[in-house]
């Protein structure tokens, strides 16, 4: 297993294949609860790092999902669209977000590694 | 993903401008019941000036629970006021829009205070209680309302006492409530009227109940001493009720079509366009604000209140526009998605020429347009049992 790695705002990254595995940390979906619609990215669109580029609905909340690295959207979730709930049960397995062919050598560089995301949370959590 | 826009969206949710917190000097107010939230893992936001409960686990499941069977809610921060004294009566109906000098002893109406110009200053509740009355009020316009009351006042002949911060109020609500209810109070209240209040004696001490409610369920709100808040809780524990918060309390009374103060109400949105008409007594005089209603119904152009369902799963959230084309035409005053429902609703002031539109309208759902149908309110009906 790939080692996975995390943008300050909460979406994680995996390496698989050549391409960037992304989707949300437990500690987001946690915080959101109630997952019912997820406005993912169009294949084939380029994204920049910070970029806002899909939204999560939930009962209480909207929100945005930013790429955490540079590159082409290759593929998206589109189970998802049945069932948005799916990333509230599984986020770092069945609840995958979207896959992003990055631009850059070593696009994961300037993530987050897990104890250092675990570090972040610790200081916003309930 | 971006938690600042969660964290605002919480107060949004329960958009009513947050007043300083009346009666301890600007500290945060916690209900007799804060603990037992914290303990329960609830997620405490600020509402009012009050630490309240959006949620435990799951708004949905909270939700879905209160439909289902029964769930408690802590409303201790709703502001509960009680008038003594034989000018009660006629200073409230001065005040109260309902038929406040045709109710008996024992019954509630819901009803709504207006300023000058007829818009809404809060909605309330007012039980005649025999020798005197009780008025429930919004959280977030107790002070306002305590001041309105009190500036007016005929001293001699009406006591006015605020006894929010020395009681606690419990809302149990769903279709087991009542049986549920009974036995922990050791009494039968499948007899008591929708609407209706009494005395009773629970663990030796005098409480206030009703048959009332906010979630378009069957249900009750008991009034306690704060001193028995955790005695009630530990009774309901007993008996397996799940605490729910104000998370579910919304999307529970947005789906049955109730107005929430600071979204479908407001000082500028009167009773009628919010189609409260119900609740405001015939002829149009004798209350504050009665003559501007009755101009302000002259206007056939204005907007008024309708119900919304959304062709697709996103969520329209308060103050997103609504238009026919180009033309604006309304705006959304609450959204959520409803657990029973099953769909993305909606309330709005739509103006009244389009309230009865067949065709589909659109709403601007942060940049998107969202196709969405008038539709009767409520959205969600209880089948009596």
């Amino acid at each position: 297993m790939s080692q996975r790695k995390y943008a300050p705002t909460h979406e994680w990254v995996e390496i698989k294949d050549g391409l960037l595995v992304v989707g949300l940390s437990q500690f987001a979906v946690d915080q959101l609860t109630d997952v019912i619609y997820i406005d993912l990215p169009k294949v084939g669109v380029t994204v920049t790092s910070g970029q806002p580029v899909a939204e999560i609905e939930s009962v209480k909340a909207v929100s945005d999902i930013y790429a955490p690295v540079e590159g082409e959207i290759t593929e998206v979730n589109t189970v998802l669209a049945t069932d948005a709930s799916i990333v509230s049960r599984d986020p770092f397995g069945e609840g995958w977000l979207f896959k992003i062919k990055p631009t850059s050598a070593d696009p994961t560089s300037r993530l987050l590694s897990e104890a250092e995301y675990q570090a972040q949370i610790a200081g916003q959590g309930h | 993903m971006s938690l600042s826009r969660v964290a605002l969206a919480y107060t949004s949710l329960f958009a009513t401008p947050l007043d300083l917190p009346f009666g301890n000097w600007g500290m945060a107010l916690n209900t007799p019941l804060f603990e037992l939230h914290q303990s329960l893992g609830g997620r405490m936001v600020d509402f009012a000036g009050w630490q309240m409960p959006v949620q435990y686990k799951s708004i949905v499941e909270e939700h879905l629970a209160v439909r289902a069977s029964v769930g408690a809610f802590d409303i201790s921060h709703m502001g509960r006021f009680r008038l003594y004294g034989p000018g009660a009566q006629a200073h409230l109906a001065h005040f109260v829009t309902c038929s406040v000098a045709t109710m008996i002893p024992g019954q509630v109406k819901y009803g709504l205070i207006l300023n000058e110009q007829g818009g809404t200053c809060d909605d309330v509740l007012v039980y005649h209680l025999g020798d005197h009355w009780a008025l429930v009020v919004n959280a977030s316009n107790r002070q306002k309302i305590w001041t309105l009351i009190l500036a007016s006042f005929p001293e001699t002949e009406v006591r006015f006492v605020d006894e929010t911060l020395e009681t606690a109020m419990v809302a149990i609500q769903g279709p087991n409530a009542i049986a549920l209810c009974g036995d922990i109070a050791n009494t039968d209240f499948s007899n008591m009227g929708n609407y209706s209040a009494q005395n009773l004696t629970y663990r030796g001490c005098e409480i206030l109940v009703s048959r009332t409610g906010y979630t378009g369920e069957d249900g009750m709100e008991w009034s306690v001493p704060s001193y028995l808040a955790n005695s009630l809780a530990k009774d309901l524990e007993t008996h397996r009720v799940p605490w729910c918060g104000l998370g579910c309390r919304d999307t529970l009374r947005l789906e049955a079509g109730m107005p929430l103060y600071g979204h479908e109400l407001n000082e500028a949105i009167d009773p009628l366009q919010a189609g409260l008409g119900f609740a405001v007594r015939k002829p149009l005089e004798g209350f504050v604000g009665a003559g501007a209603l009755a101009s302000r119904m002259m206007n056939q152009s204005r907007r008024i209140r309708k119900g919304l369902i959304l062709g697709g799963k996103r969520i329209s959230r308060q103050g997103d526009k609504i238009y026919q084309g180009d033309r604006e035409i309304g705006v959304v005053t609450s959204g959520t998605f409803g657990p029973t429902v099953g769909a993305s609703i909606a309330m709005a002031l739509i103006d009244s020429a389009f309230s009865q539109c067949p065709e589909p309208l659109e709403i601007d759902v942060r940049g998107k347009r969202e196709r969405a149908t008038v539709t009767p309110l409520p959205f969600y009906k209880r089948t009596q049992g």
